[in-house]
């Protein structure tokens, strides 16, 4: 990508794709949305409405759903038009284990993969070796384990998994709640329980050793699949997570620019009920959502991931 | 001392633990009346444009700008853009230092660097620097009192002083390095009247 600046990248003993700026970025979008967006426009549209990224896709969850079919890395094309439409950063989702998917986004300078169980996996017994990346990956998990393994392979940054396209947050709660009860029970642990903990989550031991330390993950987390409310947003973040992401929610709304303004509004004031209530307010239809507890198990993409 | 630290978006939580580490009292602000109080604010990293257009909507644009005539202010990263009189683009801006600052000016995520730097009024030896999609300043009003505290080896403009208003292109707050903060907790103890 263009070098504004003309930046040699040999001054100053500088390091880039370093695992410090990798989390690093993560750590400047906390407290804020990422929305799936389908063009440019609604990528002008998300930034407008104080995104803190986008995820730039060609059908949001709730299409790829409906549409069935595999559903594979975006045209690059696309991702290209988007990341020329805003100055926040583009986000893009690769297949889960597949890595030439990750090759080609790094290549056209995407700022973020997403290694996403969204789309149709690639392997299904292995994930991306992330370390192998100067661009960071955020990948999504159910529990404590799925996650210190992602942390394992590279993910800079980590988001629960939810069920993507049903706007339905019940399962984005249950994977929360999974992963920051985990941690708290972690923080009582004596250190002989680890090694087996460790075994019993397959999760690598050191990461264990290091959140039963400091009582969080190594790396930013945020909330995804299935929140289509401000309250929604709210409720993840009072919950414990640093942020959310927003697919088919504002998109497949009546008034997505509204919408979209309340979901910014409501993660930055989720502690303020006065505020929550003043920006829930008119804001048309939410996306038709699916009941979680209706689908079978083979509707159902959280499984998808080692 | 009570110190304000910006709370609408970013790494807020992270200058936070710096200004307890450094002996401060650090205080979240979303809403003008949690500005009431405060001896110095941090405005932290994160999405200029989010930090900017929720400043807008929560009335704290005038409230933020008066707070700066008498107490020091620091911008890191996003914040360094917030506290800017010119960045060539349109986005709300605090517009409290006489720079220009250029957004994003090393390119994307994939151009993101680790660098040391030596920084004046700063002792015992190189600041390691972490810059994330990082803006950079391109010009300084000197006749306004802005002064150059850092730049990279190219000439670089990322660190700039005016007056109680500090400004880094970028994160202390991502290193256990506390001495820019010790640096503005001093400039904060100075401007008590």
């Amino acid at each position: 990508m263009s070098n504004q600046h003309g930046y040699n990248g040999n001054s100053n003993g500088t390091q880039t794709g370093t695992e410090t700026v990798k989390r690093g970025l993560a750590q400047m979008l906390k407290g804020g949305v990422i929305m799936d967006v389908v063009n440019a426009e609604q990528a002008k549209i998300a930034e407008e409405a104080g995104a803190v990224a986008v995820m730039a896709l060609e059908r949001v969850p709730a299409d790829i759903r409906a549409q069935g079919g595999v559903a594979r890395m975006s045209d690059p094309e696309l991702i290209l038009e988007i990341m020329d439409a805003v100055t926040i950063p583009v986000m893009a989702k690769v297949r889960i284990g597949h890595f030439v998917e990750a090759q080609i986004l790094e290549a056209i300078g995407i700022d973020y993969i997403d290694e996403s169980e969204v789309l149709t996996p690639a392997d299904e017994d292995y994930h991306i070796n992330k370390h192998a990346f100067k661009v960071p990956f955020v990948c999504g998990c159910r529990n404590l384990g799925e996650a210190l393994r992602r942390i394992g392979e590279g993910a800079a940054m980590i988001r629960t998994k939810g069920e993507a396209g049903t706007g339905d947050v019940v399962e984005a709660v249950r994977h929360a709640r999974a992963v920051l009860g985990e941690i708290r029970r972690l923080q009582n642990m004596p250190a002989e329980e680890l090694m087996t903990y460790a075994k019993n989550i397959g999760a690598p031991y050191h990461l264990v050793q290091e959140v039963a330390a400091t009582g969080k993950l190594p790396v930013v987390n945020f909330a995804a699949g299935g929140i289509a409310t401000p309250a929604d947003a709210a409720l993840m973040m009072q919950l414990g997570v640093d942020g959310v992401f927003v697919g088919s929610g504002i998109f497949k709304s009546g008034d997505p620019a509204r919408r979209a303004r309340a979901i910014v509004e409501a993660t930055t004031h989720y502690n303020d009920p006065a505020i929550l209530a003043e920006v829930s307010k008119g804001l048309g239809e939410p996306m038709v959502g699916i009941n979680v507890s209706t689908m079978s198990d083979s509707e159902r993409i959280a499984h998808r991931g080692w | 001392m009570k110190v304000g630290v910006l709370a609408l978006q970013g790494d807020f939580l992270e200058h936070e633990k710096m200004l307890n580490a450094v002996g401060a009292e650090a205080v979240e602000v979303r809403l003008p009346e949690h500005l009431n109080g405060l001896e110095a604010l941090i405005i932290p990293g994160g999405e200029s444009t989010t930090i900017g257009k929720l400043a807008s909507k929560y009335r704290l644009v005038e409230p933020l700008r008066e707070f700066a005539t008498q107490k020091p202010v620091w911008g890191t990263c996003a914040g360094m853009i917030f506290l800017a009189k010119d960045i060539g683009r349109e986005q709300p801006l605090l517009g409290l230092m006489d720079i220009k600052v250029n957004r994003n000016a090393f390119g994307r995520q994939i151009n993101s660097f680790e660098a040391d730097l030596d920084i004046q009024g700063i002792e015992g030896g190189p600041f390691h620097a972490v810059f994330i999609r990082a803006p950079l300043v391109t010009q300084v009003d000197a006749n306004a009192g802005v002064e150059v505290l850092a730049r990279l080896d190219d000439g670089g403009i990322v660190a700039v002083r005016q007056g109680h208003l500090l400004a880094t292109a970028f994160h202390p707050e991502l290193t256990s390095d506390t001495r820019l903060h010790e640096y503005f907790l001093k400039l904060a103890t100075l401007s008590v009247r």
